[in-house]
C-alpha cells in the first residue's frame, strides 16, 4: 500500500534545510514558497530516506487570487508519495521554477499548464504551446476565460 | 503577450512553422461560421423536373458504387467501429471497401470517424481537396454531425458541414458497424441516382 | 570520394495509416537514419477539463469514456474510484467484484489492439489484428450484454455500477475464458519466436530504466524497462489485493520486451477473472447516490493501472455540483516524453515500429 507520507512530518524535516519555506502544511500536503521550489524537490528527490524519483503528475488550479501548482510525488524504492504545492500570485505573468531538470516527466505537463494556465515555467528547454494553436487568444482553462460563446 | 518559446535544436525554426499553422486555422475558423449546405439539395429538383439516368448512367453509378474506396482518416473513436465494420466479423469488404487508400488522390469517399477540432481543420479541408471528383463524404457519429458531447467547446468544430460538404449523417455514439453499414447503402442509393449531367458540379 | 549529404525535414503528418491517431511528427532525416524528431500534439485536443466543469460529476462520467476509447471501463472506473475518495461513498461487494472482471476484460480487450496494431506496424500486414479483433469481438457482445454499448460504457456510477449483470452473462463469461488463453498461445506460436519479428523489434527503441522512471512512464512501457510496479500491486484499489497473479516484466526495455509484457498481462488477466468469478458474492450493486451531489470541500487523486498506464484523476471540489477542477493524469501523454530519445539513431521504419509499440491512444494525449 502506498503510504501518503504525512506534509506536517516532511515540513519538520524541511524546516532546519530550508528555514522560512513553507508556508502551510497539514495531513495531506504541504505548501511551499516557489522562490525554494526547486532547492526543496532537489533535497525531496535526492534525500535517502525520501527518493523522490518518481513525478506522478503536476496540475494547476485557478483559485482567482492565485494560481496553484500540485506536484503528486511518489517514491518508487520505498513505496510512499507526497503532495507538495506552491502558489503564484498575480494574474498577468505568473513564473515558476521549471523542475524538467530533475524530473524529465514534467516536459509536456509544464507545457500543457502554461498552454491551458498561462503560467510560464523558467528553465524549460521549449515553453511553447502544446495543445492549441499558436495564435489562440488566452489561456482556456482559467476561470476568467471567455471565447464568445 | 504571447511569447514565443520554441527549443533552438531543430534545424528549421519550429516556432515559425507553428506561427503559420496557427495563422491558417485562425484564418479558417474566420470563413467557417456557417455550414456549408448538403450536396444534395438540388437532387430531387432535377429528378422532379424529369431528367431520366441513361443506361451509361446506370453502369457508371453501379460501377463508382461498387468499389468505393475510402481514405484513412480516423480521428477519434469512431475509428474502431470503423475498423471493426472493417474487420471479419462486419466485413466491409462484400461492399468492395476493404481497400482503404493511405493517400487521398486515390480514394473517393471520406468517412469522418471521429471529432473535428480547429488545429485539425485545415488538415481535413487539404486531404478534402486532394480527393479526384466524385468524391462522396459521410459524417459518422454525432461529433461529426455537430460537435457531439464536445460542442460548445472552445477547440471544437461543430460538425464537419462548417469545412466540407457532407453526403449523409449517420448518428450513434459511436455508431454501431450495423449503422454504418446502412449509411454506406443510403449513400450507394445516392450514388444510383447521379447522372453524367451533374458532373460539373 | 565521400558522398555529401543533407538532413531534410519530413512530417510524418496528423493523417497517416501508422500514427494511430492524429499525431503528427517532423523528423528530421539524414538519409533514412532519424537525427531529430519533434512530436506535435493536439489535433484532437477536445477540452474535456475545461467541459467538465459545467457538468456534474455523474454527468462526466460519459466523457472519461471517450478519453482512452479503447479503454472505457477502466477510465470509468479510476474517475469514479476519485469521486467516491473525495466524497467517502461506500462501495458495495459485488460491484467491486464486477468491477474487477470489468476492468480485466477492458484489458485483454485494449492489449489485443495494442498487440494486433504493434504486429501491423511491424509488417504482417492485417492477420494478427484481424485475428485479435475476433477475440476482441467476443469482449465486447460480453460488455454489450452489461451495458448496452460496445465501446463508450458509461457503466461505473459513483458508489458502484449502474446495473447487475443478465443471467447469460456469466456462462457466457467462463465460455470465454475457458478458450482464450489458447487463442493466446496460438498467438505465441506464431508471433513470439517468429525471426522477422525478433529481428525487427529486439534492441529497436530502448528505453533504459533510469530514464523510464525519471520520465514517469508507466504501464507496460516502464514495466518494459524492468520496473516492478504496478498499481495493482503498489497500490491496490477496489479488491486487488484479494486476487494472486504476477507482474511480468521485461529486461531490455525495447519494443520486444513491451510487446511480451502486453501479451503474457492478458494471460494475468485471464487469471484474475477466473478468480473474480468464483468470489463473486451476491448483494447489491450501487449505493444510491444523490443525482446531483455536492461532495465536501476538498481534493483527491485517484488512480487506477489502466491498461495503457498510471490513469490519474485529480478532482478539487467546492462543495457545489460541478467540479471545481478536473484533471486527467494521462499515462499517454507521458510515456511519449522520451519518444524522440527512443527515435533518434533508427531508421524511419524502426522508428514508427517504437511509436507503435508504446501504444498510445490519442483521446488521452490531447483530451
Amino acid at each position: 500500500m502506498t503510504v501518503a507520507l504525512s506534509g506536517k512530518e516532511i515540513a519538520s524535516k524541511l524546516q532546519p534545510r530550508f528555514p522560512g519555506s513553507v508556508v502551510e502544511s497539514s495531513e495531506s500536503s504541504l505548501v511551499v514558497k516557489s522562490e525554494s521550489l526547486l532547492d526543496i524537490a532537489s533535497f525531496l528527490k535526492t534525500a535517502p530516506d525520501l527518493d523522490f524519483d518518481y513525478l506522478t503528475a503536476i496540475t494547476a488550479v485557478d483559485y482567482y487570487a492565485y494560481f496553484e501548482v500540485v506536484y503528486q510525488l511518489t517514491s518508487i524504492e520505498h513505496n510512499h508519495s507526497l503532495v507538495v504545492k506552491t502558489r503564484c500570485y498575480g494574474r498577468d505573468n505568473p513564473v515558476l521554477p521549471s523542475v524538467v531538470s530533475l524530473w524529465r516527466g514534467a516536459d509536456f505537463q509544464e507545457r500543457e499548464i502554461y498552454d491551458l494556465m498561462g503560467i510560464r515555467f523558467d528553465g524549460h528547454p521549449n515553453m511553447k504551446r502544446i495543445f492549441l494553436w499558436a495564435g489562440f487568444k488566452g489561456y482556456p482553462l482559467r476561470k476568467d476565460f471567455s471565447d464568445g460563446n | 503577450m504571447e511569447v514565443e518559446g520554441g527549443s533552438k535544436r531543430y534545424i528549421y525554426s519550429d516556432v515559425e512553422l507553428d506561427r503559420a499553422e496557427g495563422e491558417q486555422i485562425e484564418a479558417l475558423k474566420a470563413r467557417s461560421q456557417e455550414p456549408i449546405p448538403d450536396p444534395d439539395q438540388w437532387l430531387d429538383e432535377e429528378i422532379r423536373r424529369g431528367i431520366l439516368l441513361t443506361t451509361v448512367d446506370a453502369v457508371l453509378d453501379w460501377a463508382r458504387r461498387s468499389s468505393l474506396w475510402p481514405v484513412t482518416f480516423a480521428p477519434a473513436c469512431c475509428a474502431f467501429e470503423l475498423i471493426a465494420t472493417a474487420a471479419s466479423r462486419f466485413d466491409i469488404s462484400r461492399f468492395g471497401m476493404e481497400i482503404f487508400r493511405a493517400s487521398p488522390r486515390q480514394a473517393d469517399l471520406m468517412i469522418t470517424a471521429g471529432t473535428l477540432t480547429w488545429k485539425m481543420a485545415p488538415q481535413v479541408k487539404r486531404i478534402y481537396d486532394q480527393m479526384a471528383e466524385p468524391k462522396w463524404v459521410i459524417a459518422m457519429g454525432a461529433c461529426a454531425i455537430s460537435g457531439g458531447i464536445f460542442t460548445g467547446s472552445y477547440s471544437v468544430v461543430p460538425g464537419y458541414n462548417r469545412i466540407i460538404p457532407v453526403d449523409v449523417y449517420i448518428p450513434g455514439c459511436p455508431p454501431r458497424p450495423e449503422a454504418l453499414l446502412y449509411g454506406i447503402r443510403m449513400l450507394h442509393n445516392k450514388i444510383a441516382k447521379r447522372s453524367l449531367l451533374q458532373e460539373g458540379r | 570520394m565521400a558522398i555529401k549529404t543533407e538532413p531534410f525535414v519530413l512530417n510524418v503528418g496528423p493523417q497517416h495509416p501508422s500514427t494511430h491517431g492524429v499525431f503528427r511528427m517532423r523528423m528530421t532525416l539524414d538519409g533514412e537514419v532519424v537525427v531529430d524528431m519533434e512530436p506535435v500534439f493536439g489535433y484532437l485536443h477536445r477540452s474535456i477539463e475545461k467541459l467538465a466543469e459545467g457538468r456534474t460529476y455523474t454527468q462526466n462520467i460519459p466523457f472519461t469514456d471517450r478519453l482512452d476509447y479503447l479503454a472505457s471501463m477502466s477510465n470509468n472506473l479510476a474517475y469514479v474510484l476519485a469521486v467516491e475518495k473525495l466524497a467517502g461513498v461506500p462501495v458495495p461487494e459485488r460491484a467491486e467484484y464486477l468491477r474487477v472482471i470489468m476492468a480485466e476484460l477492458q484489458r485483454i480487450a485494449s492489449h489485443l489492439i495494442g498487440v494486433g496494431a504493434f504486429l501491423n506496424d511491424c509488417g504482417a500486414f492485417m492477420t494478427p489484428i484481424l485475428y485479435m479483433m475476433r477475440e476482441r469481438e467476443k469482449i465486447l457482445d460480453l460488455f454489450e450484454m452489461v451495458s448496452g454499448q460496445r465501446l463508450t460504457y458509461n457503466y461505473m456510477r459513483v458508489g458502484g455500477v449502474s446495473q447487475d449483470i443478465p443471467e447469460e452473462f456469466l456462462p457466457a463469461l467462463a465460455k470465454f475464458v475457458k478458450v482464450m488463453p489458447g487463442f493466446i498461445d496460438e498467438y505465441d506460436q506464431l508471433l513470439a519466436e517468429n525471426e522477422i519479428v525478433l529481428a525487427r523489434a529486439k534492441g529497436v527503441g530502448i528505453l533504459p530504466k533510469e530514464l523510464a522512471i525519471n520520465i514517469s512512464a508507466s504501464g507496460p512501457v516502464l514495466r518494459g524497462s524492468g520496473v516492478k510496479w504496478d498499481i495493482r500491486k503498489a497500490d491496490p484499489y477496489s479488491v486487488y489485493d484479494r486476487f494472486e497473479f504476477d507482474i511480468p516484466t521485461g529486461s531490455v526495455g525495447d519494443c520486444y520486451d513491451r510487446y511480451r509484457v502486453k501479451v503474457q498481462e492478458m494471460r494475468q488477466s485471464v487469471r484474475i477473472i477466473k478468480q473474480a468469478m468464483e468470489q463473486l458474492p451476491s448483494g447489491e450493486v450501487l449505493t444510491e447516490v444523490p443525482l446531483r451531489m455536492r461532495p465536501p470541500e476538498g481534493e483527491a487523486y485517484g488512480h487506477i493501472e489502466a491498461p495503457k498506464g498510471e490513469l490519474g484523476f485529480y478532482l478539487v471540489s467546492d462543495n457545489s455540483e460541478t467540479p471545481y477542477r478536473f484533471h486527467i493524469r494521462a499515462s499517454c501523454l507521458i510515456n511519449l516524453t522520451a519518444l524522440s530519445d527512443m527515435m533518434i539513431g533508427w531508421k524511419v521504419a524502426d522508428a514508427i515500429i517504437t511509436f507503435g509499440s508504446i501504444d498510445i491512444c490519442m483521446g488521452e494525449v490531447d483530451r
